[in-house]
């Protein structure tokens, strides 16, 4: 380890990426709280940067070479052995993107906020900040730093700007706030002993790729228990099963913005998480828990979506099925197959994508007409045609209508999880119809029928409320009818960073499982 | 060794005559004419931790007076840490000790003694000396609590801390006692070597009865049940002091006491075993009981018992990492319970309350106050950046290094439950508009405490290098 930071080409792209939101937010800062449009624009700027900066990294990736590319490393703590360390490769680069995708979009979604205008900004740009952080780091100390940054903004977003319907939303805050404390307080301790374990011939590291390069210092035993603290960190944020129920609450409480953030991206990073540190780190963990977490996986899909049905409230519905979907990743993260895990990327991406897009409508819906009750909804395409449209795409979307890319992971995924686990496969397939019956009756009774004249007053999207519907719309048609941009990076991520080797390995291994 | 006592000694002589001079200064110059008493002592304070800092740096470390004082880095990083907390509440409580009318000159007296005890506790290499900076602390305490004379619950305060101070002295002193008895020393040295493997129930209580007597200064559960009464009736400045600096004085003896004597079994076994369950009810009782607090002050107090109990995980260690996770907590904890108790004080001077409810709307009220509190708050619950996490995270991989893994579970699994309590305040102080509560601005001297702690507590959360290399430094200076 050099004392100067190690600088490669564009080393300084992902920096300014993540930095371009906190400046907007700095600014934001020292403007006065009433020049509401200015600070609305100041966000969307920062905002804009980072999107480009990741476009930019997205298509100069170079998906031959694979690996770390535009890494950065400084030593940070020298006494802890943490560097500040950023970089992306397959796995993190659509991650990333998904963070500007949604941030941007988010910040738009909240366009007609009137309330506390400057602190909601600045929280919600802080916010994003971290999200990305956390899918840039090389380094599991700083991975952790940004990814407990987003909790708190996120319960003060909850408590002051949310709303409160079947349950209050102090309560959904906190619960929300709570439950990702105490996973990732297990997470902690797990990380804790993995460093210990690791640096136990000296040289202590908090590095990714030096981390797994030194598996031959943790021992099974030790890999199990690790990992299983590291499942119950990763799988509270990811909403598996019976870890889940902050889910739902805490969506239905928070604005639209963090809704579509948490929903969007921040759950991800649970399954990013498990595939980065659990699956990279600790295969042989991972292979004696994967048979648990793929029965688990089946109940997320099956048990959110049957929940899912009896929804009244729009953002429950989309709640639980966010909570089914995250079953169709986990089964993928269990099958430990590259098949399935260029699905398990892909899939986190589509759905990302797609839950965006539906909280950023619902919460149009609920702006316009200040009720998210199925019942009291309908007929709103004779009125509000373009968000008819954005709400349809999403809908279609999230049931894997062929052209989405949420077809593409889906089928994906299944190709890879057929093979290991053919009975919770085929379930999980099942779990499509329950998702169809949902949605299909959410789409049917919000937006058609007869036309009802209390809604005659609405004005449909325009301007920049437009934005999102464009955005993220643009993105799941892309992404399905070519999916190779997308597919192309996730398999050069699974297959040159080492996590093609260690998934053969494991594969290998004839350690049993608990099944 | 070859160096002068006096430069070595200079901290301490010059507080000891600052002390004085502001006293007789109090009682010479009238009443109304006693403004300069707050920069006067503000200018001591600086120039006494600008003269340490250079001392920890670059200073003679040495032990002298047959052992009896310590001068290493151990000693002066504790004494920065003290100076630094007493500076902070000076700068903090001017307009609070304003109020205290003519009597207010003592108040800077006794805050530069209470210092001064706590500098001779760090020092101290036998007990007695450790005995008379300890009583030298108390008794400063002892006016402190009870500077509100006029007030019920102040004079309550100080009499609950003057009767179980006392008890709590005369049990350590029976523990001191016990100790020379058994091995004819008072130098922990002579102590460790004499008592070595022997096992015998003297000496089993004579180490219990020292953890004891320092357990009630760290208000270790068991020995808790004062500090909610005291913390709450004493003025908040005191009460800001009490939790902080005596805190670590306590810990800057329990350190050495254990360190060196770790070798012998008496010491070993309750600085281990009784040690690890006292550490964990600590942790526990004072997490639960914080929740369903609703004066700040007592909230305060029971999250201090809980982030003693944090302390403590790194003793038991007993290794330089854990020194260092101890030395580095401590310090930050100084800069994030200053911030919150430097709001505290504000609000309650202003609105007359120290009720959490009535921290409402505080960011509308005053911005920069909210914002501190919160990150004061978020920094003891160790959420990053802010530094408490570092801290948290060089306490218990210390501890887990040693292979005590259910401590710091119990360590992380409580922090994060400590998250609801002090997020109940983030609440209270952020959701509400507060009508009808007055508007607190800050300025001044106050408004710098708050910037300043709160920079200090997101910068060595971001970059905790160099604050680390200085606790690494403090705590090898204790194992050569």
């Amino acid at each position: 380890m050099s004392a100067l930071p190690t600088v490669s080409t564009l080393s300084m792209l992902l920096p300014f990426t993540l930095l371009a939101p906190l400046a907007a937010m700095l600014l934001i800062v020292f403007m006065p709280k009433e020049e509401s449009k200015m600070i609305k624009l100041v966000a969307a700027m920062g905002m804009f940067v980072s999107l480009v900066l990741s476009l930019y990294a997205f298509f100069q990736y170079d998906q031959s070479l694979g690996g770390m590319q535009f890494t950065l490393t400084i030593p940070w703590i020298p006494d802890l052995g943490v560097n500040l360390a950023f970089g992306v490769d397959g796995l993190s680069l659509p991650m990333l993107l998904l963070t500007n995708l949604i941030g941007f979009s988010a910040i738009y979604a909240s366009w007609n906020m009137e309330k506390r205008v400057k602190e909601y900004f600045i929280l919600l740009l802080i916010l994003i900040a971290g999200v990305m952080g956390t899918f840039i780091a090389r380094d599991l100390f700083i991975f952790f730093l940004f990814y407990e940054i987003v909790v708190i903004p996120i319960y003060i977003m909850v408590i002051i700007w949310g709303s409160t319907k079947r349950v209050s939303k102090e309560y959904a805050g906190m619960k929300l706030t709570i439950y990702l404390l105490i996973g990732s307080a297990f997470l902690l301790v797990g990380m804790i002993a993995l460093y210990l374990a690791a640096a136990a011939k000296g040289n202590p590291t908090f590095m990714f790729d030096q981390l797994a390069a030194r598996q031959s210092l943790y021992s099974p035993a030790f890999q199990k228990v690790a990992f299983a603290l590291m499942l119950f960190g990763f799988g509270s944020l990811i909403s598996m099963v019976p870890f889940h129920s902050w889910s739902p609450d805490g969506y239905a409480g928070a604005p639209t913005a963090v809704s579509m953030i948490h929903a969007g991206v921040l759950k991800k990073i649970g399954g990013y998480g498990l595939i980065r540190l659990g699956v990279y780190v600790l295969p042989l963990g991972a292979k004696y828990w994967a048979p648990l977490i793929a029965v688990l996986a089946i109940g997320n899909v099956l048990y959110a979506a049957f929940i899912a049905l009896a929804q009244k409230d729009l953002k429950y519905v989309v709640g639980y099925s966010s909570v089914s979907h995250m079953g169709y990743v986990l089964i993928a993260i269990a099958a430990l197959n590259p098949t399935a895990m260029n699905g398990a990327v892909a899939m986190m991406f589509a759905h990302g994508v797609m839950a965006a897009l539906f909280f950023a409508m619902i919460g149009f819906i609920y702006e316009k007409t200040h009720t998210r009750n199925i019942a009291d909804l309908g007929g709103l395409a004779h009125q509000v045609p373009r968000l008819a449209i954005g709400f349809m795409i999403a809908g279609l979307a999230s049931l894997g209508l062929p052209g989405t890319v949420n077809f593409i992971s889906e089928f994906t995924i299944f190709m890879g999880a057929i093979k290991v686990y053919p009975v919770q496969t085929v379930l999980g397939i099942a779990g499509i119809i329950f998702t169809a019956v949902y949605i299909l009756r959410t789409i049917a009774n919000v937006m058609f029928g007869p036309r009802r004249s209390e809604w005659d007053h609405l004005t449909d999207l325009r301007g920049p409320e437009l934005v999102p519907l464009v955005v993220l719309g643009f993105v799941i048609f892309l992404g399905g009818i070519f999916p190779n941009i997308l597919m192309g990076i996730i398999n050069s991520g699974v297959n040159s960073s080492g996590l093609a080797k260690v998934l053969e390995t494991v594969s290998q291994a004839t350690m049993g499982g608990l099944f | 060794m070859d160096f002068n006592i006096t430069t070595v000694l200079l901290p301490e002589v010059m507080m000891a005559a600052m002390s004085m001079i502001l006293l007789a200064l109090g009682l010479l110059v009238p009443y109304g004419a006693r403004k300069s008493m707050m920069p006067l002592t503000v200018f001591t304070l600086i120039g006494v931790l600008g003269y340490t800092v250079y001392d920890f740096f670059y200073g003679p470390h040495a032990t002298f007076l047959q052992g009896m004082y310590m001068h290493d880095q151990f000693a002066v990083y504790f004494k920065l840490l003290f100076l630094a907390a007493a500076l902070l509440v000076v700068l903090s409580s001017r307009d609070y000790v304003q109020k205290l009318a003519e009597h207010r000159y003592k108040f800077y007296s006794l805050l530069l003694s209470a210092t001064l005890g706590m500098m001779l506790m760090a020092g101290a290499g036998e007990l007695i000396t450790m005995y008379v900076g300890l009583e030298l602390m108390t008794i400063s305490f002892y006016i402190l609590v009870a500077y509100l004379a006029n007030d019920a619950r102040s004079s309550e305060a100080g009499i609950k801390y003057l009767v179980l101070g006392g008890a709590s002295s005369a049990i350590l002193l029976y523990g001191i006692s016990l100790i020379y008895g058994l091995t004819g020393s008072t130098e922990l040295a002579g102590i460790a070597s004499q008592l070595g493997g022997s096992l015998t129930p003297a000496s089993l209580l004579a180490t219990v009865f020292l953890l004891a007597g320092l357990g009630f200064k760290i208000s270790l559960v068991p020995f808790h049940l004062w500090a909610p009464d005291i913390y709450e009736g004493a003025p908040t400045p005191v009460t800001a002091f009490l939790a902080i600096a005596s805190k670590a004085a306590a810990f800057a003896v329990l350190i050495r006491v254990y360190l060196v004597t770790m070798n012998s079994q008496s010491f070993s076994l309750t600085g281990q075993t009784l040690l690890i369950v006292l550490a964990a009810m600590t942790m526990i009782l004072g997490n639960l009981i914080a929740i369903p607090q609703t004066n700040i002050k007592r909230m305060l107090a029971y999250s201090s018992i809980a982030q003693a109990g944090y302390l403590m995980v790194g003793i038991i260690a007993e290794s330089v990492a854990g020194i260092k996770g101890v030395l580095f907590y401590a310090m930050i904890y100084v800069f994030a319970n200053m911030g919150a108790f430097a709001v505290a004080t504000h609000v309650a001077e202003r609105q007359d309350s120290d009720e959490i409810k009535d921290f409402a709307g505080l960011w509308r009220r005053s911005p920069l106050a909210a914002v501190v509190m919160t990150a004061s708050l978020l920094s003891l619950a160790g959420i990053p950046p802010l530094a408490g996490f570092v801290g948290k995270f060089y306490l218990f991989s210390a501890v887990m290094d040693q292979g005590y893994t259910a401590i710091a579970y119990i360590g992380f699994v409580m922090s994060m439950v400590s998250v609801y309590y002090y997020l109940s305040v983030v609440k209270v102080m952020f959701l509400n508009e507060g009508e009808g509560l007055p508007d607190v601005p800050v300025h001044g001297a106050l408004k710098f405490t708050l910037v300043f702690t709160m920079l200090i507590t997101l910068v060595i959360g971001l970059y905790p290098t160099p604050l680390a290399q200085m606790a690494i430094a403090a705590a090898q200076s204790l194992f050569r």
